[in-house]
């Protein structure tokens, strides 16, 4: 097996700001200095004070990435929204060229960012997939040869020549993916955009891509849904913050995927992804019983006090609209439930000591037993107020099995990430509400 | 750098069997010394995606790889330009006719400007068929990336496809529409009018050649130009009006006086619309080095398009 996509040192910088005159001068400004052979005024080369003013303009979207890629592999690279994926994939698409390093591919290279990319509306769907094939790179004899095959899989042999725009979308959608499904490439790069439509349509382009995947092709597989990645991949790349962070077996980079969002284990007080002014800060968070015994894992089913230790530098400032808000997340980033003390309507006293706690109460905690995490707000007013402070997975919130329902039954994450209690029971008299009616009683009576 | 060429079909030839010398010395004179540590290194890749932006690279290969695609958008835009309208392909038609009607009704018959004996409907109507196809291949050269962002940010092919599409969609656009001045033209001639065809008309496929290059040239530079600053796109509408009133094509050159002629002639669209009239009417000031001057600024300008066009194509979508 040899490496077909061969990444050393791949940088990608965007420039951050508006368009406008100002970066026209700057930009005339570099021409300047490079005609004349000086140093670039705005690069940050020995000068720690240019290096601040320029980092708060720039962002780099991929930072010093190496990455091999050998023949056959499947690859899915996991990240974040913001993590470097799309611009890495951009990059070995040739939509964008990075700022530093270099990609080195071998063979050829289709790549998949979205379904029907060239679709007209007023051209019949014959046209189309020679014209949408040809955008994705293939020869007009390729498509001669395999055009029946496309239209056979899309299933709209009736409609193949009427205009696209009277087609309904699903069948777009599907002539879209025929075409994209018989690109005959050595490496395949595809966007997890490609996985949107419905679950049937899902399936069925999971299910062509693990085709493509066995008869030996190199694909790329750029997604946040985990479940895709473990259907399909064979190996994972997970990027954090545009560096590479683990490269390994698909199960690992999962499993290290997942875990990344817990391991953040520097106390709240010295972690530097706070967003706000920062006037009150929350510097650590408790979980405690009513009791006020501090807990390392909390129950289902039990209340739990969550404390948010706050210092506030303003204690002369009054707020009294002051909004904490507390956000509970799944292990997969989905939000669970939200608590705030605007949904309870309640408000704190207009002016808060220096140091202190916010505490919410959560009653008879719904959760099962699973690792949740917790994202806090703390704003001036609820809307158009100044942010304070705030902190995305500022701590992890183990959750241990309880007896949530009273009835010994200790819930199962895999069943659902939140408890919902209820009561079932037998009633012999019901009428479902689509059964014939009963004769309706008479007015007046 | 990426001055491999992509490999055709798959599998061929990619490693051992290629190893040609000239790839490996171009791709290592572009690169830093860095990259050049392992020179022999890089002649097995199909692609090296780097940040060197080549100075000229047209990679003309590549281009005529996707050969059919410049063929499809061709066929796309001519095909869809007149679907569910009802007079249909009649629109070739109508523009031209009405504005040469309002040309000669305004700067002929009420402006009174002579056309130095040529029928005033077949003079205006000559210009203007050759300034709009000039001033179409330029307008939409000219929104290349702009226009194109939304597909560009999807899918890589060769950028310069789109421009050269628009270019011979506006061919066959000016053909039919030369059609037209063909068949008045016949009529005229019928008719007795004064016209003087003779053998310089065989100038006219270099005269097309000249003016799809140099609205690609300047389209190209603004194309380059508004990918960051969009003030260009704005003032190439009422530039390339403004362009028209001082290319001779409601006006012979010989209404200018001799002392600034020389000035008209620095425009390379005087020389070709006076040749064109020259060439069919019989009418105009047409001197070789009017025409070597013109080419030359054609030339010139087509150069520092393709330039500006290809150093910018490879990041022009951060900006975009």
């Amino acid at each position: 097996m040899s490496v077909v996509i061969k990444v050393e040192g791949l940088s990608k910088c965007y420039r951050l700001g508006d368009i406008s005159r100002k970066m026209l001068y700057e930009d005339l400004q570099r021409r300047w200095a490079r005609f004349r052979g000086k140093q670039d005024p705005f690069s940050f080369i020995n000068d720690p004070k240019a290096a601040q003013r320029a980092e708060a303009r720039e962002v780099w979207a991929l930072q010093d990435v190496d990455m091999e890629v050998r023949d056959g592999d499947v690859v899915g690279i996991i990240g974040r929204n913001g993590s470097g994926k799309s611009t890495l994939l951009k990059i070995l698409s040739k939509i964008t060229a990075p700022t530093k390093g270099r990609a080195l591919v071998k063979g050829r290279v289709a790549s998949l960012l979205e379904v029907g990319t060239g679709f007209h509306g007023e051209l019949s769907g014959r046209e189309n997939v020679y014209m949408n094939a040809a955008i994705l790179g293939m020869t007009k004899q390729e498509i001669d040869r395999k055009f029946d095959q496309i239209v056979d899989f899309s299933g709209v042999e009736k409609f193949i020549d009427t205009p696209v725009k009277r087609y309904s979308s699903g069948m777009t959608v599907r002539l879209a993916f025929a075409v994209a499904a018989h690109l005959d490439p050595e490496i395949l790069i595809i966007d997890e955009v490609l996985a949107v439509g419905d679950a049937a349509f899902q399936k069925k382009c999971l299910g062509r891509m693990s085709e493509v995947a066995r008869e030996g092709r190199t694909i790329l597989f750029v997604s946040h849904q985990v479940a895709a990645v473990e259907n399909l991949c064979t190996r994972g790349v997970v990027l954090e913050n545009g560096k590479v962070k683990f490269t390994g077996a698909q199960s690992d980079a999962i499993s290290y995927y997942v875990g990344s969002f817990t391991q953040q284990s520097s106390s709240l007080r010295e972690r530097t992804d706070r967003q706000g002014n920062g006037q009150i800060r929350i510097v650590n968070i408790e979980f405690r019983d009513p009791d006020g015994r501090t807990l390392t894992t909390v129950q289902s089913g039990r209340d739990v006090d969550v404390y948010l230790f706050f210092e506030n530098d303003t204690p002369a400032v009054e707020r009294p609209a002051l909004w904490v808000h507390i956000q509970v997340k799944s292990g997969l980033d989905v939000p669970v439930f939200s608590q705030s003390n605007l949904m309870t309507g309640e408000s704190f006293e207009p002016l808060l000591p220096e140091r202190g706690a916010f505490v919410c109460r959560l009653r008879k905690l719904p959760l099962p037993s699973s690792l949740f995490r917790l994202n806090y707000i703390v704003n001036n007013a609820p809307v158009g107020g100044t942010l304070l402070d705030r902190m995305d997975n500022a701590v992890e919130l183990p959750v241990e099995g309880g007896d949530f329902f009273g009835s010994g039954q200790i819930p199962d994450a895999h069943e659902g990430v939140c408890l919902v209690a209820g009561d079932w029971r037998v009633q012999a008299d019901a009428v479902s509400s689509s059964a014939p009616a009963p004769a309706p009683a008479t007015v007046g009576t | 750098m990426n001055s491999l060429p992509p490999q055709k079909g798959r599998s061929e030839g990619l490693a051992g069997e290629n190893t040609d010398e000239r790839p490996r010395a171009a791709a290592c004179k572009d690169s830093s010394p860095a990259n050049c540590a392992t020179p022999e290194d890089l002649s097995e890749w199909t692609q090296v995606l780097s940040p060197d932006r080549g100075w000229f690279d047209l990679r003309l290969g590549e281009l005529w790889r996707y050969r059919d695609l410049v063929f499809r958008f061709f066929r796309r835009d001519f095909v869809a330009s007149y679907k569910q309208t009802i007079l249909g392909p009649l629109w070739f038609f109508i523009p031209p006719i009405f504005t040469t009607l309002i040309f000669t009704v305004v700067f002929g018959k009420i402006g009174q400007i002579p056309t130095d004996g040529m029928p005033p409907f077949l003079f205006f109507l000559l210009g203007n068929t050759a300034w709009t196809y000039f001033a179409s291949c330029l307008t939409r050269s000219a929104t290349t990336f702009s226009g194109n962002a939304g597909l560009f940010g999807k899918v890589y092919f060769p950028r310069m496809v789109m421009p050269l599409s628009t270019i011979l969609a506006n061919l066959l656009t000016f053909a039919i529409q030369f059609g037209l001045f063909l068949a008045l033209y016949l009529v005229f001639w019928l008719r007795g009018s004064p016209i003087e065809p003779n053998w310089r008309i065989v100038i006219l496929p270099l005269l097309l050649l000249q003016m799809g290059a140099l609205g690609l040239g300047i389209g190209c530079i603004v194309s380059a130009l508004t990918t960051r600053f969009r003030d260009l796109a704005y003032m190439i509408a009422f530039g390339t009006q403004f362009w028209m009133y001082a290319s001779c094509v409601v006006y012979p050159l010989s209404q200018i006086p001799r002392e600034w002629r020389w000035l008209f002639i620095l425009n390379p669209m005087v020389p070709i619309i006076e040749s064109l009239r020259f060439a069919f009417l019989g009418g105009g000031i047409v001197e070789m080095w009017h025409l070597a001057i013109s080419a030359a600024i054609t030339l010139v300008l087509l150069f520092i398009g393709l330039v500006m066009f290809s150093r910018s194509e490879k990041t022009f979508m951060d900006t975009i």
